[in-house]
């Protein structure tokens, strides 16, 4: 018998139909995984379980129950109770979930307040036994902290004990790691996974990460296009899947690896001793502005048709040192790019060098300007770099680009929000290639995107790069995609490399410590 | 890129488009707008409703358009060498004679002095005089009309200058932000707290203002109501991603101020736009009112509002100034309320 039952669940937005006749079955103590693409409608179901959809949605379920209770046309009252009461919910970002202005104890003790009318010194009590569940030091100095006081994964903590404050007999928790470095990640999984053992929770985890899936949930939901596809027990599901588009979710995890480089590949670019420096707001009036060293020193060098990745997470400098590199920020150092030191350029004479190195950002929504065309924002740059080009000319090179990126023709007249991340992506990376660069920064340009969509940008720069013998510098993240697509890697931790060579050889034989932890916890 | 590669696109721009329909679909906004529309381009042939001066005469066969020229008053066998006074009897008779005249609907101009009243001025409104005259004797309809055209001409004027200024202040301090940003801020600071009334009475003492001085002097302190609007949009802007990658194309500097930044900005200042009018309109009446602003000879709404204030047993005049006043700044409010509606993301995110 299950605890909670949802069977021909439909959400509407108007006409369009999000979610279709969906229904899962959570189990006591165990947790329930619902996989699937943006887009899928599975953040939209776990919302329906509370309630809580945005109010233009239109929805119906022939049944909800939890332990046996019909949870269909309760009243609001009866509704409030459920939520945070016998319901917790973790969002994605603790950091917009939590409120800026309360201390922790007042977010915790918010929902004891509501729903067990609890005392004041009861309630303190209750907070710190909380704050020992998810492993948060039980003092009272971190009860008075604020949100921006605490790290990502702290405020993930306060979440988690935010939701457990009623001792709910299910948690839901949407994506709750997704916005967290990996390791960050780890333990805040294996926490929630010893709260289901000890607690006996049963827990709906909301995910699009197959490798957090596979070792934490007992069963799993897949959905596609606001239906289930398939579901079963993890193990099966997964091993043996049934259905074509599990499998297609399965394969488009990034595998495989780089072809060795030709050994007498020439160098490109070699840049030593890069260092950039943020001043920090001063502590008094007199005494000089503190330094934050962005980037620490840093060498690298890239020969031509090869891939270099830099690993880090938030914070490490990764990003800043793309920019520094691109001469977008001020540095110091040299950089030597085909045996020219670009920081001798002035402005005027760098522009000539900005052809042959270009940059695909991370947000494929915030690098398109909205109110340009895609024809007008892929031969931007040539109307700097080629204006001798005729008007003919020009729009048959755009075709051209947009072809290789494989975009229709028709894209050219069409406004950026007309299309989708992925297709986003591809119309950034044809800005940059209709330059006809040697060296492309990739600045974690798949990380905003789905899984079988980023295995697809990744092919795509892989077939680009041995087309037109390019360079990589490719920053991420995410273990997995850098050692599919990378020659060689370096990690990155406060502004400084902790480890660097051949991705293979990182991969199978860490040496750093730091470079260890980040591999045992992108692949266990 | 040429210019105009930049601007065709506006109104095929889905968001442009969509802005339009929801502005229209303000129907008070769209209507205050063309109802405003049409008043201005009314005022702007103000010598064809309201003069002194017949629109057509016919002279012995002859067509004589004394709106547009000058005619001594021998051309229609008068005395005088000098320019023919239509109004006078004598000429009335001898065009008459020999002819017509067609006069436009108000037979007044904003200075013609109405020599004929039955009753001393200011004479109340009848048949000839519409509104009524003030003490002059001058027609009260005639001075409304040129009075809202060079109200809404000097506050137009000035609405564009200052915001051209702004704009481009704006967006250096926000796209270069740093020192030049701080100092530029500090530099407003002082400057906006100026009493720009006090300093416009204190150099019309010395310098009689015309329209053109007076609209420099105001220049002088109305050019930073933008400012700090479009450098805020310029600090948010400079660092987007599209900036950037337009910085690693090597764009100038100039191009993507223009094409990646101003059309951002563009929304708030559009948005601001008939505010600033209305707060033009309303500082040329009251400098007007108080007898500091446009010279003497000139039409104005401020100077109209005087007569109303020093002629209370009138109240003709004051009623109609104030009728005047109030539907042009009420039409111009609701015109800016209904662009902010329209230029509001969070509306039409939904």
């Amino acid at each position: 018998m299950s605890l909670l039952t949802l069977r021909g669940l439909t959400i509407r937005f108007g006409q369009q139909r999000v979610v279709d006749d969906m229904s899962l079955d959570l189990e006591p103590g165990h947790m329930l995984a619902l996989v699937g693409e943006s887009g899928s409608g599975k953040s939209l179901t776990a919302m329906s379980l509370l309630d809580l959809l945005p109010e233009s949605a239109i929805w119906e379920a022939e049944t909800l129950t939890l332990g046996g209770e019909n949870l269909l046309g309760l009243n609001e009252n009866r509704k409030r109770s459920l939520r945070g009461g016998r319901i917790g919910t973790i969002f994605q970002e603790p950091l917009t979930a939590l409120n800026p202005l309360h201390t922790v104890e007042k977010q915790i003790s918010e929902s004891l307040f509501v729903h067990q009318g609890m005392s004041r010194q009861k309630a303190r009590e209750r907070c710190l036994e909380l704050l020992g569940q998810v492993e948060l030091p039980t003092t009272d100095e971190m009860l008075a902290r604020y949100p921006h006081q605490l790290s990502g994964g702290q405020r993930q903590r306060v979440m988690i004990a935010m939701a457990l404050a009623n001792d709910p007999q299910i948690l839901i928790a949407d994506e709750p790691t997704t916005a967290l470095d990996v390791t960050v990640q780890e333990t805040i999984l294996t926490l929630i996974k010893r709260l289901q053992n000890e607690l006996g929770l049963s827990i709906l985890l909301i995910s699009h990460d197959l490798g957090v899936v596979s070792r934490f949930a007992d069963d799993i939901v897949v959905m596609h296009n606001g239906k289930k596809v398939e579901a079963g027990p993890t193990a099966q599901v997964l091993q043996s899947p049934k259905e074509a588009y599990t499998r297609h979710l399965i394969e488009s995890e990034p595998r495989g690896k780089m072809p060795p480089l030709n050994d007498d590949a020439p160098l490109l670019l070699d840049a030593s001793d890069i260092a950039v420096t943020f001043k920090e707001r001063r502590r008094s009036l007199f005494s000089p502005a503190p330094l934050f060293h962005a980037v620490d020193r840093i060498d690298l060098n890239l020969r031509r048709g090869e891939t270099l990745g830099i690993v880090g997470e938030s914070g490490s400098g990764k990003s800043t040192l793309a920019l520094a590199l691109l001469r977008l920020i001020r540095s110091e150092g040299r950089i030597i790019m085909d045996g020219h030191d670009l920081h001798s350029l002035n402005q005027r004479q760098m522009r000539d060098w900005r052809r042959r190195l270009q940059v695909v950002f991370q947000d494929p929504f915030g690098s398109l300007n909205p109110r340009m065309t895609v024809g007008q924002i892929v031969a931007e740059g040539l109307a700097v770099h080629a204006s001798n080009l005729s008007r003919q000319e020009r729009d048959m090179k755009v075709a051209q680009i947009l072809e290789e990126v494989d975009l229709p023709a028709s894209a050219q007249g069409r406004y950026p929000h007309e299309f989708s991340g992925g297709q986003r992506q591809r119309i950034a990376i044809a800005r940059a290639l209709i330059m006809e660069p040697e060296l492309l920064i990739l600045d974690e340009p798949t990380s905003a995107l789905d899984r079988s969509v980023q295995y697809q940008i990744l092919e795509l720069l892989k077939s680009l790069q041995k087309k037109h013998d390019l360079s990589y510098l490719f920053i991420s993240h995410d273990l997995k995609v850098i050692r599919s697509i990378c020659h060689r890697v370096m990690v990155m931790k406060d502004g400084k490399v902790v480890e660097h060579g051949e991705t293979e050889a990182v991969f199978d034989q860490p040496q750093h410590g730091y470079t260890l932890k980040l591999m045992s916890a992108a692949f266990a | 890129m040429p210019l105009s590669t930049f601007l065709k696109p506006a109104w095929s721009n889905p968001v442009w488009a969509r802005q339009w329909q929801a502005f229209r679909s303000n129907r008070r906004g769209y209507w205050s707008l063309w109802l405003f529309l049409f008043l201005f381009i009314l005022s702007l042939g103000a010598e064809l409703v309201a003069n002194e001066k017949p629109l057509l005469v016919s002279y012995e066969g002859e067509f004589y358009v004394p709106v547009a020229k000058v005619y001594p008053e021998t051309t229609f066998g008068g005395f005088f060498e000098s320019e023919a006074n239509y109004r006078d009897p004598v000429v009335k008779d001898l065009i008459n004679d020999k002819g017509w005249m067609l006069w436009p609907p108000i037979r007044f101009s904003y200075n013609t002095i109405n020599y004929d009243l039955d009753v001393p001025a200011p004479a109340p409104p009848s048949s000839e005089n519409w509104l009524g005259t003030d003490d002059q004797g001058r027609d009260i309809l005639a001075g409304l009309i040129y009075g809202f055209r060079i109200s809404v001409l000097f506050g137009l004027i000035l609405t564009i200058l200052s915001s051209i200024v702004g704009i481009i202040v704006g967006a250096i301090q926000g796209y270069y932000g740093g020192k030049l940003d701080l100092f530029g801020q500090r530099f407003i600071e002082i400057w906006s707290s100026m009493p720009t009334l006090f300093l416009i009475i204190i150099i019309s003492s010395f310098l009689i203002p015309s329209f053109w001085t007076l609209l420099a002097i105001m220049l002088l302190f109305s050019w930073m109501t933008l400012v700090d609007l479009v450098r805020a949009e310029f600090l948010r802007c400079r660092n987007m991603d599209y900036v950037r990658s337009a910085k690693a194309m090597g764009v100038g500097t100039p191009v993507i101020m223009f094409r990646h930044m101003l059309p951002n900005a563009m929304v708030a200042t559009l948005t601001f736009l008939p505010f600033i009018l209305n707060s033009a309109v309303v500082t040329l009446t009251s400098l007007d009112f108080i007898g500091f602003g446009l010279p003497p000879d000139a039409p104005s709404l401020g100077r109209l509002v005087g007569q109303g204030k020093a002629n209370l047993h009138a109240p003709w005049i004051g009623i109609s100034v104030f009728a005047t006043l109030t539907l042009m700044l009420t039409l111009l409010v609701f015109i800016g309320e209904a662009v902010r509606d329209a230029f509001d993301t969070r509306k039409f995110l939904q």
